[in-house]
This record gives C-alpha cells, structure tokens and sequence, in this order.
C-alpha cells in the first residue's frame, strides 16, 4: 500500500462521532477480550450546549494489565473513565460500546449496576473528599463487602492489604492523613473484589513521597489480584514508570498508544514529544525547557483537522483536512517504518500483527498507533539536552536575610516553623524544598509579610522586616517595593471584578509611575501575553494566563526580590514550561532575586541555584543545587529525591 | 465517642446556654421599667392610686432597693418559682403559665411532627428528581408556603375545613386525646404550612449538594446500593436540616400567638395577647422569660444534634 493511499485512508473526515480507531487487538479482539475492559468509539456530548467533549476514543485493558491515560487538564481523561463506568455528571451524556469483563454494558445500566464493586470499581483523586465524612471508615469499607461477607474478618484483612493497621476502622475520615485516607479509599475500592481498578489520578493531592507508597501500593495490589487496572495522570513520567502501556488524549481524541517502554524511547506523535519535553527532567538542569506556545484547545475547536496542528511544527496542510485516524504504525526503528490503517470492521490489516489474548497473561503488545498522518516521517527525536551548571553564586550583601525564623499557629502540635535562616543574595535564585506542612508557605507568608513571625529577624534589603505591623507606612511601602509575591492560586489573588489593565494600572502607580496606557500594554508584553488582553477579567482568562498576570503585576515595580510560592504547581506542564522560561527571562532582564517555594524538586532543578530543604519546620540540608539535587547528605532530601518519577519502570520497586 | 467526652460536651453547651438565659433575664427584667408610665403606674394596674396601695407595692416590689438589689430579689423569687402575682386576674402568674403551657407545647410538638413529615420527604423528593416536573412542583409549592402567614392559612382553612366543609371543629381545646388531636389539628396545620417551606427548600438544598460529592460518586463506583447512597448523603445533609428544624421550632412558638388567638386556643400565645393588651406586666415578663428558656432549650437540642449528626463537631477534628 502506498503511503499515499494509507494517508487518505486513514482519514475519517469531519465526523468526529464515529470510531477512529480501534486498540491494539483490533476489533475482533475486542470481542473475545473476555474479562477487561473494551471501550469503542466513545463519545461524550451535553446536549444542552451542542457540544461534543471528546470522541473516537477506543482502547481495551485485559486482566493484568495496567494502562495509563495521559494528558493535560481539560483533555478528557477523567470523561473518558467516568463514561466508561457510567458515571458521567449530570448533563452529560455517552455514545460507544463498552465491554465489561465480556459483558456489554453501556446500553443497559442494569449490568452496570450489577457490576459496580464487584466487577469493576474506581479510585478517585482527591483524598479529602473521597470518603463520608461522617462514617467510620471499617464501616465505609464493609458497606462494599458483597452480600453475606463477614466484615469483622474482611475489613481488618482489607486494611492490612494496604497497610493499615486493623484499629484504623473504627476512625473517621478527619483523623486520618491523606496518605491514609487515600489507602482507605482503596480497601474500600478493592471490598467488593473487583476484577477492573480504574483510578483517576489517585495520588495528585498527596506529597511526592505519600504519591510513590501509594503508587506502589496500588500497583502491588493490581499485581496480585491480576486486576485490569487504568490509571489517569496527567505526569508522562509516571506512567511510564507505573504501566505496562501508556494512551496519550489531547482536546478529548487519542493522540498515541503503546507499551510504556517503547513510547518512553521514542514517541510516534509530535504531541507526545512536546508533552514529555515540557517535563522537566529531574537530573539536570537544561537551558531553556521546551515549551509550545499555545494552550489546549476545546474538543469542538478542531473538530475538522488535528488536534495539534495549530502547536504542530511539523504541520502540513493535509493535517487540517480532516481528523487524522488512530492507526497503527509498525515500527521498525529508523526511517523504514510502515503504517497502515487499521478499519473498524475488517479485521487486523494486512501489515499488524494479530495480538492474542490469552487469560491472565498481558497480551503481547508491540503495536504502536499514533493520530498523526506524519508518524512514519517524524524526525529522530533529539538527543537530551546537556544540562547546563547554575550560576555562580553571588557575594554581593544580601537582599533578603531570615535569621532563626518561629512560627507555632494556635492549636497547632509543633511550630510550623522552628528556627529557620537563610540568605537570598542580589539576582540569586534559591528554592525552598519540602513536603506540604514542612513549613514552605509560612516561611514565604512570613518574608512577605502576611504572617508575623513569633521570633526571628527579617531584613528585607538592610532593613528589619521582622514585624509589618509596627513599620511605618513608608517602611511598609519601601519593603513592598523591595519584594513581591505571587501564589499557587493566581486567581484568588486577582480581584475578579477588575480587569487586568486595571489591576496592572494599580500596580504601577503602587510604585509611583502614574501608569499611561502604554505602560499597562508594555508590561503585558513582558510577560508575553497581548496588549488586548488589558480589557479582560480573571475569569476569562486560562490558569496559565492568570498566573502571568499575577506575575506582571508583581514585577510591575521592577522588585529586589520576587517570592513565589508554588507558582507553577497548579498548571498543566506544558504551561509550567511557559511560566518556567517566563521567571527565568524576567530574571535575567531584571536582575531580580527569587525565594522560590516548591516541592517539586525537577521544577527547583531547573531554576534554583541554590536550595534549602525544609523538614517539620527545620532546614535540613542547604547548599548549591548541584550539591544538594547530585549528592544529599540527608536522608530526608534522600528520600525527596527517590519520589520524583524518572519514568523507568523499576521507580516504584 | 465516650460517655466522658459526652459529659464535658453537655455541660459545656449548658453553661452557654445558662450565661445567654442570665443575660436575657436582665432584659426581661428591665421589661417593667421600659413599659410605658411609671413603675409603680404599671404595677398598679387598674387598681386605685390609694397610698395604701402604693406603699404595698413599693413593699412587695421593693421599689425603694437600689436597681441590682431589686434584679436580684426578683431573680431570687424567679428561681424559687415566684412568677409574683397577675395584675389582671390576681392569680399567682405561676399557675396561669402552667395552665396554659401544655396546650402551646403540644400545639408546637404537633405542628413540627407535621412539618417534619411533610416538608423532609417533598425536599428528598425534589432533590432526587432535580429539575424535572415533580421537583418544580415541590419547589413552588414551598415558596407558597414559606410566604403564606400561618394566621391567613389558619383562617382560610376554618373557613374551608371547619365552618365549609365541617370536618373538623372550629375552636376548643376538646376532651380526650383523639378528640384533642381532632382539635388541634387546624391550628397545627396553619403553623406547619410556613416550616414545609422552609425544610423543603433546606432540605432540599443541602441533599442536591451532597449527592454532587465526591464521596457519593465514590460510593455509587464501588457498587453501593442505591438507599446506601441515599444513606450516606442525607446523613451529610442532616447538619443544615437541623438547623432548619430549630429555626421552625422557634418559628412556631412565636407563630403559636397568632395561630392560638385565630382558633381561640386558651395557649401561652393568647395569654400573651390578653396580657399585653391589659399590660398585665408580671405576665408578660414571665411569659417572655419562659419563651427564652424554651428557645434556648430548643437551641440547646440542635446544638446536641449537630454533634451527634457529626463526629467533626463532637471529637473537635477540623472539618477538611
Ligand atoms: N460536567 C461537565 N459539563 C460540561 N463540560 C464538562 C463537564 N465535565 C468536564 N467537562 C469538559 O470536558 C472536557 C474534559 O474534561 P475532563 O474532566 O475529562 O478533563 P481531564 O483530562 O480529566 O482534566 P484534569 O486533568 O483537569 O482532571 C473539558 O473541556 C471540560 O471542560
Ligand atoms: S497530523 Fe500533522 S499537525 Fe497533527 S501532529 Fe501530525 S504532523 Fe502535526
Ligand atoms: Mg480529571
């Protein structure tokens, strides 16, 4: 077949209803799957607005198996699971068939019913809100048990299968860490001995170290009840380093699939590569981190073309003439690849090979399928960047120096901070690392002057900062001039009834430059985004949007020192690299200072050139970032650093 | 949760509720002094402005002490159950209250009974059929009845169901318990027809917020039976339906004084109408002391609810 005529083939036109492809066992395979899961063409529509949220979307998971679905916020995972085990939000509804251990059930919520517990069975993300508040959690675990089980004898056995000791049961939700809550949530998960786990990013709310336990724990436990399991995150890294395969989804489509291992070396759809090339690597730190300009576009925005074509550098003029087909491409590696289409109907073509299933072994699963009409010509992907060493550091008299720094809150059992002291030197990035409670936030709330410390010194350029309330408005002011803060959560700091001119307005004439028009639309620039955009308000805008906002107004008076508390942890990661290079440019240009709070430590990497660890409110270990990311002396930062994902599959064991 | 914890918990609100009810009895004392004319022209009532009589009351009331000492030995014949005695019938104001409290507790207990059963289902109801036909029809329904004034509904239904139709009495307290029940059946409509509204429209609210949560999806995902689920969202809704529930309850104390004049009910409601049309004093600031008290008492009980409805409040944890 031509390659020509694969690509026409391999097209199915503006309608975006209808199966784009099918997964790697082909339909056929679909049939006789038997136990695990079989999703076709599923499509998910509100029909009160018209819109369709995502479609054509078709895999399979078999008994054993572990598949990850990937992609960024908005890109229709969460639809795609939630349709799948019909539990779509009101309003919402699904089209397709989905194949329930051999079962068809997504026409008959009968099946569904019958299958919920015992059959196939969810984890969801948030740890703190997953559970009833007001029933004890052995009670919350039992009521999942099926019909005649003995729940004194099998909520102590669910418990200890996730590592909970057996008087956990008789507490309530609130007593519990969210570690716990979420190893709560899979024993009550896993009571009704279910045959398919679907988790839906089970572990984003949870700390890094907290993320890994619970990964293993989950992936253990999927292990030895050879359960299909599907798990969503939006860390590319993750799945790699959790699943036996991994599907990419972008504007609610399937943009690639394959075995994690295979993906991981090299990725058949542009889109694949940009994501995982806006993850910033743990281990070194690179120049500049890739990022695509742009944002994720709305499923119904592209309905007629790829997804990716407006973001695609590799785009032609064929890719916006049609939704380009899931296809399987078979690789071999090097530029002889050969693709073709695979048809809904017919049977695996000609040139894939059948993959067979067989009970209670993985299927072989070496087909590789990409959305993009250019997978076989895709360039070799670049070698790793080389990292680049930190700056050297600076002599120069501090701008910012905290000395032995205390903060216990009322009713709180040990201080949030105990004793903390650093030192941010001029045009000096240092970060601050730690778990959540280590006492990050307090720390910058208290520099900022949001929070009084109760005892410690804070000299902010030379001058004592240590109490904002018994400063003189024009210490205040000059303080405010020499540092300024920016948030996790751009949007509860931007006052939604302003617009961004604005806001920005204030800003500048809070640094006394009565702001002319032109100065607001410079300033937007600064931070690349349009001057336009001057006459919008918060609400309108994408979180990577607002936090450039927030960032403009902050450096809006040019500050000494500019502290962000995770600013770039709300974001999906192709927005983080934006906001990533957007810190270092301003940086550069302005010569500014940062205190940069996070407990990523592949995001501290990539910008600190120096770094504190924060444990319970103590420093643990200081020093350059090299030292500290290369060769930890502590074991606290030891463990840190073993939690960030690294995509190999022996990162759980 | 220990009996222990149980104790320190109670004896905590009850302490709370003690400090509210002294600082209420303050202001209920200072009623006589803020009624209009004098003191001794109030107390006096309709009797003669004889010397005599004015000595024997600035004798009974002393009237001469100094404003504490009088707020204390007034207190003192309070708490040892001297209410003093009615200007109006010259009957120790105890006795009157007593008469007449029955009546007014049973006619609240009954409208509430009424209200709960009524207004909890239609608002489940609604909740569960949100935004379908038989949800409008319960959410208009409740707004009627929130904005109808119980004394026009108790009106409107003697004239329909007493005086029309003839089912049911049109005033009297009755003899026996059924035909009591009988009698009280109107008044006990009028005042519940407002308090349907209200829980409707909570209990409603507060079920189609929780079957939104998290934790109902979770539990619907791992095949929990659909009254499970119910179950536990109507057990999370419980906290706000209470509050509801006390509001109503205070509600119709206060609504009882209308409702008892329409259906002539011989209740703390009309004994207070009657009081203060002959500024009848002692009365009324016995009746406004006991309102207090069974205010309080009934806050006091939603106060035990909320912490037996939820651990959070009970065990001290942070709600997360
Ligand atoms: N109840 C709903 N009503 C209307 N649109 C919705 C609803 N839920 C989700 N969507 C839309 O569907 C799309 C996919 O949402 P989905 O929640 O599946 O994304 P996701 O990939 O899980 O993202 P995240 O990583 O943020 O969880 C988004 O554009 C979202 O705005
Ligand atoms: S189909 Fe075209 S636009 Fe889409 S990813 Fe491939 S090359 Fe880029
Ligand atoms: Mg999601």
């Amino acid at each position: 077949m031509g390659e020509r005529e694969a690509r026409s083939s391999g097209r199915t036109g503006v309608d975006a209803s209808g199966a784009q492809g099918v997964g790697p066992a082909g339909a056929q395979g679909a049939g006789r799957a038997g136990a695990g899961i079989a999703v076709e063409g599923l499509t998910v529509r509100q029909p009160a607005t018209g819109r369709t949220l995502l479609s054509g979307v078709t895999f399979e998971v078999a008994p054993g198996e572990s598949v990850a679905i990937v992609g960024e916020s908005g890109s229709g995972k969460s639809l795609t699971v939630r349709a799948m085990l019909g539990l779509l939000p009101r309003g919402l509804e699904a089209a397709g068939t989905v194949r329930i251990a051999g079962e068809r059930v997504d026409d008959d919520p009968r099946a569904r019913a019958r299958q919920r517990g015992g059959v196939v069975s969810l984890l969801m993300q948030d740890p703190f809100t997953l559970l009833n508040p007001l029933r004890r959690v052995g009670r919350q675990i039992a009521d999942g048990l099926p019909r005649g089980a003995d729940a004194k004898a099998e909520v102590p056995r669910l418990l200890a299968e996730v590592g909970l000791p057996a008087d956990v049961a008789g507490r309530y939700p609130f007593q519990l860490s969210g570690g716990m809550r979420q190893r709560v949530g899979l024993a009550a998960a896993l009571a009704g001995g279910p045959s398919v786990l679907v988790a839906d990013e089970p572990t984003t709310a949870l700390d890094a170290t907290t993320q890994r336990e619970v990964l293993a724990l989950v992936r253990r436990v999927q292990r030895e009840r050879h359960m299909a399991f599907v798990l969503i995150t939006h860390d590319l890294r993750l799945a790699f380093s959790t699943c036996d395969r991994v599907m990419v989804m972008y504007a609610g489509r399937l943009m690639e699939a394959g075995g994690a291992a295979a993906v991981r070396r090299e990725q058949l759809h542009p889109y694949t590569r940009a994501l995982l090339a806006a993850e910033p690597p743990a281990d070194r730190r690179l120049a500049v981190i890739p990022a695509v300009a742009g944002s994720v576009p709305a499923h119904d925005a592209v309905a007629d073309r790829c997804a990716f074509a407006d973001r695609c550098a590799l785009a032609v003029a064929e890719c916006r003439d049609g939704v380009p087909e899931l296809r399987a491409v078979r690789h071999a590696p090097g530029p002889s690849a050969d693709v073709s289409a695979v048809r809904g109907e017919s049977g695996p073509s000609a040139g894939v090979p059948a993959v067979r299933h067989e009970p209670g072994v993985p299927a072989v699963r070496d087909v590789r399928l990409s959305a993009c009409l250019r997978a076989t010509e895709l360039p070799a992907p670049p070698a790793p960047e080389p990292g680049v060493a930190p700056a050297l550091p600076v002599t120069a008299d501090p701008v910012l120096r905290v000395r032995e720094l205390r903060r216990t809150f009322a009713g709180a059992r040990r201080p949030a901070l105990d004793g903390v002291s650093l030192t941010v030197a001029p045009g000096e990035v240092v970060g601050v690392v730690g778990e959540s409670g280590s006492g990050k936030t307090t720390l910058a709330r208290c520099v900022a002057g949001l929070e009084r410390p109760d005892a410690g010194t804070i000299l902010l350029g030379g001058a004592d900062c240590s109490d904002y309330g018994r400063m003189g408005r024009d210490a205040v002011r000059q303080a405010r001039r020499t540092a300024q803060m920016i948030f996790q959560d751009p949007y509860s700091t931007l006052n939604p009834a302003r617009t961004v001119g604005a806001a920005l307005g204030e800003a500048l004439w809070a640094d006394g430059r009565p702001a002319a028009p032109d100065d607001v639309a410079r300033l937007l620039e600064s931070v690349g985004l349009g001057r336009d955009m001057a006459g919008m308000r918060p609400a309108g805008l994408s979180g990577g949007e607002r936090q450039r906002v927030a960032i403009a107004r902050a450096v809006a008076g040019e500050p000494r020192l500019l502290i962000c508390d995770e600013p770039v942890s709300a974001l999906d990661v192709s927005v983080q690299a934006q906001i990533l290079g957007l810190l270092a440019e301003l940086r550069e240009r302005l010569s500014m200072a940062m205190l940069f709070i996070t407990h990523d430590l592949a995001v501290v990497r990539q910008i600190a050139d120096r770094i504190y660890v924060l444990e319970s409110g103590r420093c643990v270990e200081t020093g350059p970032a090299e030292q500290v990311l290369d060769a930890p002396t502590h074991p606290y930062t030891r463990a840190l650093l073993a939690s960030v994902p690294d995509g190999s599959s022996g990162w759980l064991a | 949760m220990t009996g222990r914890s149980w104790g320190v918990f109670l004896l905590r609100r009850l302490a709370g509720t003690a400090v509210v009810v002294a600082l209420l009895s303050i202001g209920v004392f200072g009623l006589l002094y803020l009624a209009p004319g004098s003191v001794q022209q109030t107390l006096l009532g309709t009797r003669p402005a004889t010397p005599e009589t004015i000595a024997a009351i600035q004798a009974r009331y002393h009237l001469n002490d100094p404003l504490p000492v009088q707020y204390l030995s007034w207190l003192g014949g309070v708490l040892r159950g001297d209410l003093g005695t009615s200007i109006r019938t010259g009957m120790p104001v105890a006795d009157m209250l007593g008469q007449r409290l029955p009546l007014t507790l049973a006619l609240t207990g009954y409208g509430t009974l009424l209200a709960v059963l009524a207004g909890i289902p239609l608002g489940v109801a609604g909740a569960l059929r949100r935004g379908r036909a038989a949800d409008r029809l319960v959410v208009t329904a409740g707004v009627v009845g929130l904005s109808a004034p119980p004394f026009a509904v108790g009106l409107l239904l003697l004239v329909v169901f007493a005086a029309g139709l003839g089912w049911f009495p049109v005033y009297g307290v009755g003899e026996g318990f059924a035909d009591q029940v009988l009698h009280l059946t109107l008044p006990a409509v009028a005042l519940a027809v407002g308090a349907v509204g209200m829980l409707v429209r909570f209990s409603r609210a507060a079920l189609i917020r929780e079957l939104d949560q998290d934790y109902v999806v979770f539990a619907r995902a791992r095949g929990l039976g659909a009254p499970a689920v119910l179950g536990y969202a109507l057990r999370n809704s419980l906290v706000p339906i209470l509050t509801a529930a006390g509001l109503i309850v205070t509600g119709m104390l206060a609504g009882t004084v209308l409702v008892e004049v329409t259906f002539a009910l011989p209740g703390l409601g009309s004994l207070l109408v009657d009081s203060v049309t002959f500024k009848d004093v002692p009365v009324v600031q016995a009746l406004a002391l006991l309102l207090t008290l069974l205010i309080a008492a009934v806050n006091l009980l939603v106060d035990v609810g909320y912490s037996a409805a939820d651990p959070r409040v009970r065990i001290g944890g942070r709600p997360s």
